[in-house]
């Protein structure tokens, strides 16, 4: 049974909190005597949360690498885990943490700890997925079939992702959070926010670093705060404010289908599911905020849920969501793996269909553009794939991307390939048939992926039948 | 199969026979009120095919509480939901849809495989002792068997002793078989020939049963057998394919002895991965030794 467990470490390190957690997931072959097998991830148990810890920083924004070491090796020290029993698992800086010098410092100050595994600056569409998923809302909307809206509402940010059916189908993110203005006990103003100050400037809310605010002014600011909210989820007229608040570099939110059902993620989430609490609590507004919301239309408009995970929402989804695994009938050569980094080539449809009527010219063209482009040497080949494709097509694919990946890759190198329709065993074998022996084959099916992602691939369980994948969208490194 | 004319003929006689207002619970009266008869003058080309994935995808339930999450659960199940009614019994459409699906199981029970497609792959034929459908269908013992005269072609045309013989085989589904083994054969092959696996002369065998490979390994001295076989159709897929797969099959052997991968087809596992799965399979009786529940120990 153990061999079916993996155990996967997460680790947030977001604008005001830093959290480790583990997870246990659970692989099963869930298909029948008679069948091909289906292996899938029966269970997702967090076995250990740690702690929420301030985010240890410098300045306003350069995390101190050091303390955010002595806070990762003591979760694991406090977990009963070594690095060496964590199989998989992600490291994910998120908010307005997720710069790249950041990142290259707690890649290299956690290396021996989490070097094998992902790390990756969110970024806040990616944040609001995971958010989400941590959350319980892409789960929700699964098992109702209800278009289920995720608001993670952290210190600096907040995530917004809409699932339908258990996917991402829209997501955004604003500059809308607890800690946007952070308060001394006497209700002086120690920190305000850029997004803080334009909201104020808008209603003419007397608002400044050093004063202090009456509770009816931060009342109103958290108010409008809220309204945002409820413009961004479409129940009045986006307002030009909000276009000012959105967090750069994130899509802009649009529902493709009529939202039903909220839930609530992240430190003001508690503000929001439970009232009472003494408004200056945390030396913020995120009590004020979570009033604010509460009293608000989400809640008389939607069906607000509750969550499974509140202010750990993103390290959950981040330890437990971000592994998958592959379809069950696969094939690869032995000793290749772990894999690490390995930068995607995507074909489009029409690139695909040229493939599977046989051009090899054009794909060993596309392929030593995309080597000379790439840091790697390495790279994965990804498509959609056919279903249940002919024996034809099957031998035409073969026949144009062997030859065409293996003039253009360094000898010795592994060819890997990954598609999402169920045809990779059968592909793989092909491939091995019409290539010299020296060159490593890897056929992936059932794992889909988009032009520009990184993959690692781990070491195959549950017998050999499967490969733990993890899809990154940034690496730094 | 049921013809389509004949097919186009019952569609457009009962959209005939429905008038404006005779049926509310129609999924589409305007189609009937507003278009000319479909069918009358341009013959099959103005019909749909009713029982193609599109045209099943559709809810007939005419106001359903939630669409979404109707769509959601028939995306998830080929069985005949959301289809409404009319009164206490089904739509027209939906009544028509099973009639043609029924069909087609009869079809795909009742109809040879094409043995030009046979021959193409490379298979000769031969028959067990059944003289035709209708025996097959009632007399099973008759279609585990053959005659001396095949056995001796069997003989005369096989290699003897191979690692691996694979039978093609009707079954029930004869359609299972020209759907999936120009596919799945050619895979399988290259897949036991890569691995070094003896795979002898494959063959197809007409009104065969599973057990029919169990005197195939006998005569041949097959170490393995491997019989891929049309599956009793059903009202979702007449195109469901099998492979039955023996180690030392022996007539009167035990059925647990057996190891079986099944639903194999476009919405199942695709042929050519099926194909793959069981070259790997193959590799895994011969290293074992065993087959069916003694596989598994």
């Amino acid at each position: 049974m153990s061999s079916n467990c993996v155990l996967s470490v997460g680790i947030d390190i977001g604008t005001s909190t830093t959290q480790v957690i583990f997870s246990r997931l659970t692989m099963e072959n869930t298909a029948g005597y008679f069948s091909v097998p289906r292996v899938s991830i029966v269970e997702k148990e967090v076995v250990y949360k740690s702690p929420v810890h301030l985010t240890p920083l410098i300045d306003q924004s350069l995390i101190d690498g050091d303390a955010v070491r002595e806070i990762v090796a003591g979760e694991f020290a406090a977990a009963g885990v070594t690095p060496a029993d964590t199989g998989t698992g992600a490291v994910i800086i998120t908010g307005e943490s997720a710069r790249k010098e950041n990142a290259a410092l707690v890649l290299e100050k956690l290396s021996d700890f989490a070097g094998d595994f992902v790390v990756s600056t969110a970024g806040p569409d990616l944040e609001s997925a995971i958010a989400g998923k941590g959350s319980g809302a892409a789960r929700y909307s699964e098992e109702t079939g209800e278009a289920t809206v995720n608001l993670d509402i952290g210190g600096g940010t907040t995530n917004v992702a809409l699932f339908c059916d258990g996917e991402v189908a829209a997501r955004g993110c604003v500059d809308i959070g607890g800690r946007q203005v952070r308060l001394a006990p006497d209700w002086t103003v120690t920190y305000l926010s850029g997004s803080a100050q334009k909201i104020a400037r808008f209603y003419h809310l007397p608002l400044e670093t050093g004063q202090r605010a009456g509770p009816d002014t931060l009342k109103a600011l958290c108010a409008a705060m809220a309204q945002l909210l409820e413009e961004m989820l479409g129940l009045s007229e986006p307002s030009p404010l909000l276009r000012e608040v959105e967090t750069p570099g994130s899509a802009r939110f649009a529902p493709p289908r009529p939202i039903r059902a909220v839930c609530f993620s992240g430190g003001v989430a508690d503000c929001i599911y439970r009232s009472g609490q003494d408004a200056l609590a945390f030396g913020d507004i995120g009590v004020l905020l979570g009033d604010a919301i509460r009293r608000g239309r989400l809640f008389s408009a939607f069906h607000v849920i509750p969550a499974r995970e509140t202010i750990r929402a993103t390290v959950v989804g981040a330890g437990t969501y971000t592994t998958s695994i592959s379809g069950s009938t696969i094939a690869y050569d032995e000793g290749l793996f772990p894999l690490k980094n390995i930068p995607v080539l995507r074909l489009s449809a029409e690139e695909q269909q040229r493939c599977f009527s046989g051009d090899r010219a054009f794909l060993e063209k596309k392929v030593r553009w995309f080597l000379s482009q790439s840091d790697s040497d390495r790279m994965v080949l990804a498509m959609e794939g056919k279903k249940s494709p002919s024996y034809g097509e099957l031998r035409a694919l073969a026949g144009a991307a062997g030859p065409a990946l293996d003039a253009a890759l360094a000898p010795g190198l592994p060819l890997i390939l990954v598609v999402h329709s169920d045809m990779a065993k059968a592909l793989g074998q092909t491939l091995k048939g019409l290539l010299p022996p020296s060159r490593p084959v890897i056929a992936v099916d059932s794992i889909r992926v988009e032009q520009g992602d990184f993959l690692d691939l781990g070491r195959p369980l549950m017998g050999g039948l499967v490969i733990p994948v993890v899809v990154k969208t940034l690496i730094f490194g | 199969m049921l013809s389509q004319s004949l097919i186009d003929q019952i569609v457009s006689q009962v959209v005939s026979q429905i008038t404006p207002g005779a049926a509310p619970a129609a999924p589409a009266p305007s189609a009937a009120s507003h278009a000319p008869v479909p069918g009358a003058e341009q013959g099959s080309a103005g019909l749909e095919d009713i029982t193609s994935p599109e045209q099943k995808a559709v809810p007939l339930l005419a106001h359903p509480t939630d669409r979404d999450a109707l769509m959601r659960m028939k995306g998830r199940t080929p069985a005949r939901i959301g289809v409404g009614r009319a009164g206490p019994r089904l739509n027209t459409k939906t009544m028509l849809t099973l009639r043609a699906d029924h069909a087609a199981a009869r079809d795909a029970v009742f109809l040879d495989v094409d043995e030009k497609l046979m021959e193409s792959l490379g298979l000769f034929s031969v028959s067990t002792q059944c003289a035709d459908k209708n025996e097959f269908v009632t007399r099973p013992d008759l279609g585990r068997d053959f005659s001396e005269e095949a056995l001796e072609t069997i003989r005369s045309r096989c290699q003897k002793n191979p690692q691996v013989q694979i039978l093609v085989c009707d079954g029930l589904s004869s359609t299972a078989v020209g759907a999936n083994v120009p596919d799945l054969l050619p895979v399988l092959m290259d897949g036991l020939k890569a691995k070094g696996i003896s795979a002898g002369t494959p063959f197809f065998v007409k009104n065969g049963r599973v057990a029919a490979q169990d005197r195939v390994a006998e005569v041949l001295g097959a170490t393995v057998v491997c019989s891929l076989i049309g599956e009793r159709p059903g009202l979702a897929t007449a195109e469901s394919l099998s492979a039955y797969i023996s180690y030392e099959a022996r007539v009167g052997m035990p059925e647990a002895r057996r190891t079986v991968v099944s639903n194999i087809h476009k919405d199942g596992i695709p042929a050519v991965e099926a194909g793959a799965y069981i070259a790997d399979l193959i590799e895994t009786i011969l290293k074992a030794r065993a087959s069916g529940v003694d596989l598994k120990k």
